[in-house]
């Protein structure tokens, strides 16, 4: 009977702990983020189907670009902008290594933060996306039929180019404003006399509607605050430019503290038309410059560099109507501008409130002069007379705010660690989700336009931690896609990112895919090494420099067996690869070279040099996985002691 | 009947017959059309990729049009029937000559379309099994015999990892069309002399 009794307590206990489980797993599936049982429907992509979005996220300090798809999140490409790509060959092939020619020389990596797609009518048109270099200042253009980084444009004047790229609603023009002051022109002095010495440079980027070829058409020369983040005006703002600053105070050193001072800093709005007619007309200064233009060309599949000497400069001050400073609490972050233009939103990072501008109250009190004193010649706004409404107590240190077309906008607050939504003209927060961890930018994909696709919320979160399988002290960051189609948002998915993804730009696949190149042809291959037959292949000598013009198709290289190289010569392997299918590169790796390999694409010739030092017969090979005769695809050279007569010669099937 | 022979004209803008080469890494097949003038890839570079391809199993190239024969008969004998078509349609309408001139052509066409259907199925046959002894890759049949590669003349079949279709192309269908309004063109001729 005892015993009887035991089971049945033990029983009763077992079937409580199975409801308590239960009462936890339901809780579980709710609570984090209000994950719902179909996410998983929501994010799959069966095998062979497409994503409905492509995802472009910046890799800040991996200084690339990477492509993702959305709802999958899965990556399909490191597109590699400002660091060399040993993958690829980027930064080390004779032909890219002019991508990274500064005013400084040969810099091989930097620090990408913001990618913005090209637009027309303020919509995506996805011709281009450009993308910020923050340390050595330089934008980036890459091309979206080829995803190829094409172009490189350094910027003088400038230092932490951070509040870049962003692009106009026609891409008139990608603007970048410097985060860092610094003396103009540089040159040697106390850095405590920073305060009223140091500039700003706020540089306005044309671009070629035809080519896409970026030039500086202007620097605006600003009072020596920090110039954090921007956005272009849009539809009724569109003409117009907004950039938060920080460090009003002119601190220049424990900054943390001291440009922390102020209550308010400024939002700086640049109606960039009026400038564009004044230096159309003649206006300006032009100043001595030193800064590289690097330009990649598709037909002959090579970069050039040129030094530019000379840059078009304006005093903000000399331009009426040009400039306004727009009071805004606690060293704003994120300057974001609504799908209608009307509001200004200033993500005040240390402030509990979120400050929206509006445009039209902004035109009300310039045409009637209510001004609040200036700064540097400056007129400043009176705070009340361009507020257009407060978001009242919504988290804790709001960094950005997209759009998703409704009107509604989704702040990231990084210390409270949640997205926030929240409606325009009311100011009400809906609805807050918590992010894991710590979010920087969100982004909608076509946030920043006239005309966002408001499906998706992806947060590039800044802490990892425990999200995934631990690999270490080091880890990738994570970005979280929320579903924004209803009334409350939706965490569908985690998935980890590349390098540290500062921001992202997203665009309708089917806006790209249409477009994106197969293969280069041949026929069209202008470099000036390429081999168009096999005919051709050959090696010469100048020097001590031998040139090898190879060929490769599916499976060998000619020549394959090169003799009459010795120590001390400088090789020059141009190869062109012959094959004109898609998706059929080979690759090209030599013994002991102190670069990297080249994966050489269909119709393109790439250059790699080898300095031989070893007497010996050395071996390359093909390093992609070409066909079934991938293994074969080999070669040798040899290499002759430095004073030996050996003649050169070439061959290929030769018994 | 005058119809029915210019729709032959169709073969010197449109294939005579296309074969298609379909594998799993390659979703979008490789294609070949069949012209009286010449062979051409369906897509701008699928010649190229068929020979690169083939080079494994020891495959001739596919030929140019000036390495056979055919491409320059086979213009001349399709323009000589035109000619002769539209020739006996006109002298057949004004009653100059009997209605059995019709079915007259379309004999003589079809004798010519067996031929050359033959001359084809025999240079699939040449071009399938005549392999270079130093292939690259020697592939055996279940029974040891040495494995060929001739393309099917007509339907599909499948080799090595290749799915292969050949049919007749537009100008073929245009062809079939033509000899069949011939052969209308011929009880249309009959009933008429019955009448008359």
């Amino acid at each position: 009977m005892k015993k009887a009794i035991n089971i049945l307590v033990s029983l009763v206990m077992v079937a409580g702990l199975v409801s308590c489980n239960n009462g936890e797993n339901k809780k579980g599936s709710k609570g984090q983020g209000g994950l719902a049982t179909n996410a998983a429907e929501k994010v799959y992509v069966a095998p062979g189907e497409h994503d409905e979005y492509y995802a472009f996220f910046s890799g800040g300090y991996s200084g690339n670009l990477t492509v993702y798809g959305l709802p999958s999140g899965r990556m399909f490409k490191e597109i590699p902008v400002f660091s060399q790509f040993p993958t690829s060959g980027y930064g080390y092939s004779e032909e890219t290594k002019p991508m990274f020619n500064t005013s400084f020389g040969f810099v091989p990596w930097d620090d990408s933060h913001h990618p913005d797609i090209s637009q027309t009518g303020g919509k995506l048109d996805g011709r281009w996306i450009f993308i910020n270099g923050n340390n050595t200042p330089r934008i980036a253009r890459i091309d979206l039929e080829t995803f190829e980084t094409v172009e490189i444009i350094e910027l003088p004047n400038s230092a932490g180019n951070h509040s870049s790229s962003f692009i106009t609603e026609n891409t008139e023009y990608v603007v970048a404003g410097t985060r860092f002051s610094v003396p103009v022109p540089q040159r040697d002095m106390p850095i405590k006399d920073y305060k009223g010495n140091f500039k700003g440079a706020l540089s306005f980027i044309s671009v070629d509607q035809e080519t896409g070829r970026m030039g500086i058409k202007f620097q605006l020369m600003m009072p020596g605050f920090n110039y954090d983040l921007s956005h272009p005006g849009r539809d009724k703002s569109h003409g117009w430019f907004f950039f938060t600053t920080y460090n009003t105070e002119e601190a220049n050193t424990l900054m943390e503290v001291n440009s922390s001072q102020n209550d308010k800093d400024f939002i700086a709005a640049v109606n960039w038309k009026v400038i564009e007619d004044y230096v159309n007309n003649g206006g300006g200064t032009k100043m001595p410059a030193n800064y590289a233009h690097n330009v990649y060309d598709h037909d002959t599949h090579l970069a050039t560099s040129t030094m530019e000497k000379e840059v078009l400069t304006v005093d903000p001050t000399k331009v009426p109507g040009a400039v306004f400073f727009l009071p805004t609490p606690k060293s704003p972050h994120g300057c974001d501008v609504d799908p209608t233009g009307e509001y200004i939103i200033g993500n005040g990072k240390l402030s509990a409130d979120l400050t929206v501008h509006s445009f039209t109250k902004m035109l009300d009190a310039i045409e009637n002069k209510k001004f609040d004193g200036e700064a540097y010649g400056i007129p400043i706004l009176k705070f009340e007379d361009v507020l257009a409404g407060t978001v009242k107590q919504p988290g804790l240190g709001p960094l950005h705010t997209e759009f998703d077309g409704k009107g509604n906008a989704y702040t990231t607050f990084f210390i409270s660690s949640e997205v926030v939504k929240w409606k325009l003209g009311t100011w009400e927060v809906l609805d807050r989700q918590p992010v894991f961890y710590s979010v920087g930018h969100g982004m909608i994909p076509g946030g920043n336009s006239r005309e966002p696709f408001g499906k998706y919320f992806v947060a590039m979160n800044k802490i990892t931690k425990d999200r995934y399988l631990p690999t270490g002290p080091e880890l990738e960051h994570s970005a979280q896609l929320f579903d924004i189609s209803g009334d409350k948002m939706e965490l569908l998915l985690d998935f980890p990112t590349h390098g540290e993804p500062h921001y992202a730009a997203g665009i309708r696949a089917d806006i790209l895919k249409k477009n994106s190149k197969q293969f280069y042809k041949l026929a069209d291959n202008k470099n000036p090494y390429a081999t168009l037959s096999e005919a051709d292949a050959r090696v010469e000598r100048k020097g001590n420099e031998v040139h090898i013009y190879m060929t490769t198709i599916r499976s060998h290289f000619t020549p394959d067996n090169i003799e009459g190289v010795k120590v001390g010569d400088k090789v020059f392997f141009h190869i062109t690869n012959h094959e004109q299918d898609f998706d059929v590169p080979h690759g090209f790796a030599m013994i002991g070279a102190n670069n990297a390999e080249l994966l050489i694409m269909p119709g393109q010739t790439k250059t790699l040099v080898w300095e031989p030092k070893q007497v010996g017969v050395w071996p390359f090979y093909c390093t992609d996985f070409c066909s079934a005769l991938h293994q074969e695809m080999q070669g040798y050279v040899r290499v002759s002691p430095a004073n030996s007569n050996m003649e050169l010669s070439w061959s290929l099937g030769e018994d | 009947m005058i119809i029915g022979s210019l729709l032959l004209l169709g073969l010197f803008k449109f294939p005579l017959w296309n074969i298609m080469l379909g594998a799993p890494q390659y979703p979008e097949p490789l294609g070949m059309d069949i012209y009286i003038e010449g062979i051409e890839g369906v897509k701008e570079f699928d010649i190229q990729n068929i020979d690169g391809l083939n080079h494994y199993i020891g495959m001739k190239t596919i030929p140019k049009a000036e390495d056979m024969w055919e491409f320059e008969v086979f213009p001349i004998v399709i323009g000589a029937m035109v000619a002769l078509g539209v020739i006996i349609g006109i002298l057949g309408f004004f009653g100059k000559i009997s209605y059995k001139w019709f079915l007259g052509w379309f004999v003589l066409m079809s004798v010519l379309g067996i031929l050359g259907m033959y001359d084809f199925n025999q240079w699939l046959l040449e071009y399938g099994t005549d392999l270079d002894p130093k292939a690259i890759m020697k592939l055996l049949n279940p029974d040891g015999t040495p494995m060929t590669y001739k393309p099917p003349l007509l339907g599909y079949q499948k080799m090595l990892n290749f799915d292969v279709d050949s049919w007749p192309g537009t100008g073929a269908y245009m062809i079939f069309a033509g000899m069949m309004l011939t052969v209308v063109a011929f009880f249309v001729g009959k009933k008429e002399y019955k009448k008359a």
